[in-house]
Order: C-alpha cells, then structure tokens, then sequence
C-alpha cells in the first residue's frame, strides 16, 4: 500500500476521492459540521461522468459518504456505476437504512467497506447525539445485515461531551458483532467555519485520559508521552502535511472540489471543468502542494514537530494552512501534557490581552 | 483439458504508473501486476479459453515459447483464483 502511495505521489495520480453524494441526512447528529439542506446537488448523470473522469485520472479508493448516502434514491446506480469502472468503493453510513435487500446488493456489487457512525454502546445515549428516536435500534440492526452477507464493516466511534465513557462498550460490541472500530475523540468545526460545536469537545483531562489508554491498542502505547522533538531541518524541508491535494481529493454533492474533506478550500467544481484539470491545473492545489512542515510558522521548530499530527485542513478553518492548528496543538498536548509553540504563543497573546485590558 | 478464465468480479483494479494494481474483494490484499500478468488479466473475458489467451495475448506480443507461456499462464491463473482475482472452469464463463 506504501509503495502505491509512494508512486501516486511521483506520478502525481489521485490515488483516492471522497464524493459525498448528498449531505440530506436522516439524522441530525449534534456534531454534525454539513448543512443538510439541498442546495442542488449533482444529477445521476453528472455523478456518472465525475466517475468516469476520476477513474480516468487513476483513483483506486473511492469513498462515498455523505450525509447519509441512501437518501439518494440513485444511489445503486450511482454505486452499480463505481464498480464497473472499477474502483475500491467503502461506503459510509449509519446504516438505519440497510434493510436486507440493500445489504444483498451491497454485497453482489463488491464493496471494499461499510464505515458506520455508533456513538454508544446505550440506545438512549446514541439517539440522544443522532436525535433520530429508535437509530441506535436500527443501525444495530443495519449492521447485522451487512455483516450476515460477509460485508466488511468498522464503526467509527467519535467521541464528546456524552459518550466519552462509552468507547470500551462500543468496541467490544464491535467485536461481538466482527465489526472493526475506530475512534476519533476530536470535534472538528463545520465547513462555513462556525466553531461553535467544539464545545463539545470532552474536557482535556479527560481527553488526555483517553489518548494514555493503553486497552485501545491492546497494551501497546497508543502515542508516545513525551514529544518526539522538532524535524530534523533537512526533513521539514521535504515533509509534506499530509495526503490532501497531493493523492488525495475531496468532491461535494454540488461538484465542488476541495483537497480533503476536512480542508474546504475551494479548488475548481466538475459541473465546470474536467477532474483532471482541476487536479492538473488548479492555482490552489498547487498552493496546497507547495507547502512543506519548514514553511509552517512556529511548527518545524515545535518540540512536536516530528510527531505531530497537524491538519492543514484544520489550520485552514482557524485563518491559514500555512500556519499551526491549534487544535492539533491542543491533541499533542493531551498526549504529552507538552505545550507545543503555537499553544504557547497563543496563552501569552490571551494573557497580554487580559493584562491590557 | 481447455480452460477458461475470467476475471472476478468482486475486485478493484487500476493501472498506476504503468502498473496494473489489484485488490482481491475478498480478503482486501493488493496486487501488482507485471506486464505479461496484466496482459493475460486483460484478455480473461471467460469465453476465449486459457490457451488462446496465450497466443493472441502472450506469444503475439512477448519473446516466448508457446509450451512455457502456456504453463506459466496455467499456473499464474491457478494462483490468481487462489487470491480471487481471477475465476477459471473448464466451461466458459457466463459474464
């Protein structure tokens, strides 16, 4: 898989695409980051063509997600299309509705994955976060179905105010059901910018509680508690952030492109141009490109910096994905109980102000 | 004995960097195929048996003898179906 990460990235290939088909959602999670009205979304067709033209342009992983995918009535056409040109497909869902019948064409049309949103391993506490009454209910049930026709399915647990205690339970339920598990302890702000759902974050004690959590990778130290120490200079000027815009593409419901589904810089739209010129030819992407960990202010120097996590995507929310984000600041300190440079910088700023004021 | 191959439908394939790559539906393990693997992969359609895949895919386009193209197609194919990546019967493949 390295390896083919590591042509990609010479060749320059989109090795994998996220396409979110809608984000009409049956459920109205209270984390949720998308506006789930429809602004006018791609036509079957015009999703027909994208695939051709992202399957010309040499993408093996394609992820479609959404909100939630089976709001489009289309969608097995949509998904019928993707496996005859070829493509590793993992869908995302909260599977409430996968009845048998979908589960049995999920399986005749070969999907790599089902990724599933469970949030607890308690009905009351999951509906409490989908505000859908009776979805734990029937993900559960969804789940049963997918798994009975030998589908492939993990659960992604993302935690908060709520359900912090409950990620054991989740993944032992996983594991009773022969689903995968993942966790994600961090909320991340919605594409218009609004960081008003970061309050529910879990507390950064108890965050720091969770990332020490040796069970979580079966005694095996989930991180490193001490920082890793800046890169190494001559590294920082090769290291690049991560995969977004470099083998790795973001398209939305209304054609728009973006270097990652985190990362809402807008790089060009299929309803105007071809995949492959966008991905070719667009001024933001080769800005995007551009970037190395030495060019990002206040990180190469970081006593995090050779292990951090930073997400420009993240750092593109809070004003410049040239710069730090703190809220990857804030992730390696719960890990470390270290504060990184930009964190800080940012407690001197919060404190000259209080002082001035 | 003939035998015909076809390819599974259950995987993922795409040519990178020249290279034809190939994850197995069913356990998700990934494959790299040379030249001549890829070319027999290609020309699996289940309905032209294995050894005039050899001849119209193999011999007509690389330096080898007949008699060892075939058994080596014969014994990538078997391998292949092993991974389920390709399927072979000693019928044709309905596709």
């Amino acid at each position: 898989m390295e390896e083919m990460g590591a042509r990609a990235l010479e060749q320059g290939i989109p090795l994998s695409v996220h396409l979110d088909l809608t984000y009409r959602c049956n459920e109205r999670c209270v984390h949720c980051y998308l506006d789930h009205d429809d602004h006018g979304e791609m036509t079957t067709a015009e999703i027909l063509r994208v695939l051709d033209e992202v399957a010309e342009a040499g993408t093996f992983f394609l992820t479609l997600s959404g909100g939630e995918i089976f709001m489009r009535r289309d969608f097995f056409e949509i998904l019928a299309h993707a496996r005859k040109r070829m493509f590793a497909v993992k869908l995302k869902t909260n599977a409430v509705m996968v009845t048998r019948a979908r589960a049995e064409r999920i399986a005749r049309l070969g999907v790599e994955s089902v990724q599933v949103s469970l949030y607890s391993h308690r009905a009351e506490a999951h509906d409490a976060i989908t505000k859908l009454p009776g979805s734990f209910r029937r993900t559960i049930e969804g789940v049963k179905r997918l798994r009975e026709q030998g589908i492939k399915v993990s659960f992604a647990n993302v935690l908060m105010k709520g359900n912090e205690d409950d990620y054991g339970h989740v993944r032992a339920l996983a594991r009773e059901m022969g689903a995968g598990f993942t966790i994600d302890p961090m909320i991340t702000p919605m594409m218009d910018g609004d960081r008003g759902v970061l309050a529910l974050n879990v507390d950064p004690e108890r965050l720091s509680a969770i990332f020490r959590d040796e069970s979580l990778t079966e005694g095996a130290p989930r991180f490193s508690p001490t920082p890793a120490g800046p890169a190494p200079e001559e590294d920082a000027a090769q290291m690049l952030p991560c995969s977004a815009g470099h083998t790795l593409a973001y398209i939305s419901p209304y054609g728009e492109v973006f270097p990652c589904v985190q990362f809402p810089y807008p790089c060009g739209n299929v309803r105007r141009q071809r995949f492959a010129d966008i991905w070719k030819d667009s001024a933001q992407l080769a800005e995007v490109r551009s970037v190395r960990l030495a060019d990002v202010e206040g990180c190469s120097t970081c006593v995090h910096g050779a292990s951090c996590s930073r997400c420009p995507g993240l750092a593109y929310v809070e004003g410049n994905f040239r710069g730090p984000s703190i809220q990857d600041c804030e992730r390696s300190y719960a890990i470390t109980g270290v504060a990184s440079e930009n964190l800080k910088r940012k407690k001197r700023v919060i404190w000259l102000a209080a002082a001035a004021a | 004995m003939t035998r015909y191959i076809a390819r599974s439908p259950d995987v993922a394939a795409r040519t990178i960097g020249g290279e034809l790559m190939i994850m197995s539906g069913r356990d998700s393990s990934l494959f790299s195929l040379n030249e001549t693997a890829a070319a027999l992969w290609e020309a699996a359609d289940g309905a032209t048996p294995l050894a005039g895949i050899v001849d119209r895919a193999i011999c007509a386009r690389f330096d080898v003898a007949r008699e060892e193209a075939l058994a080596d197609a014969e014994a990538l194919a078997e391998d292949l179906a092993r991974h389920g990546i390709l399927v072979v019967s000693e019928a044709p493949i309905p596709r």
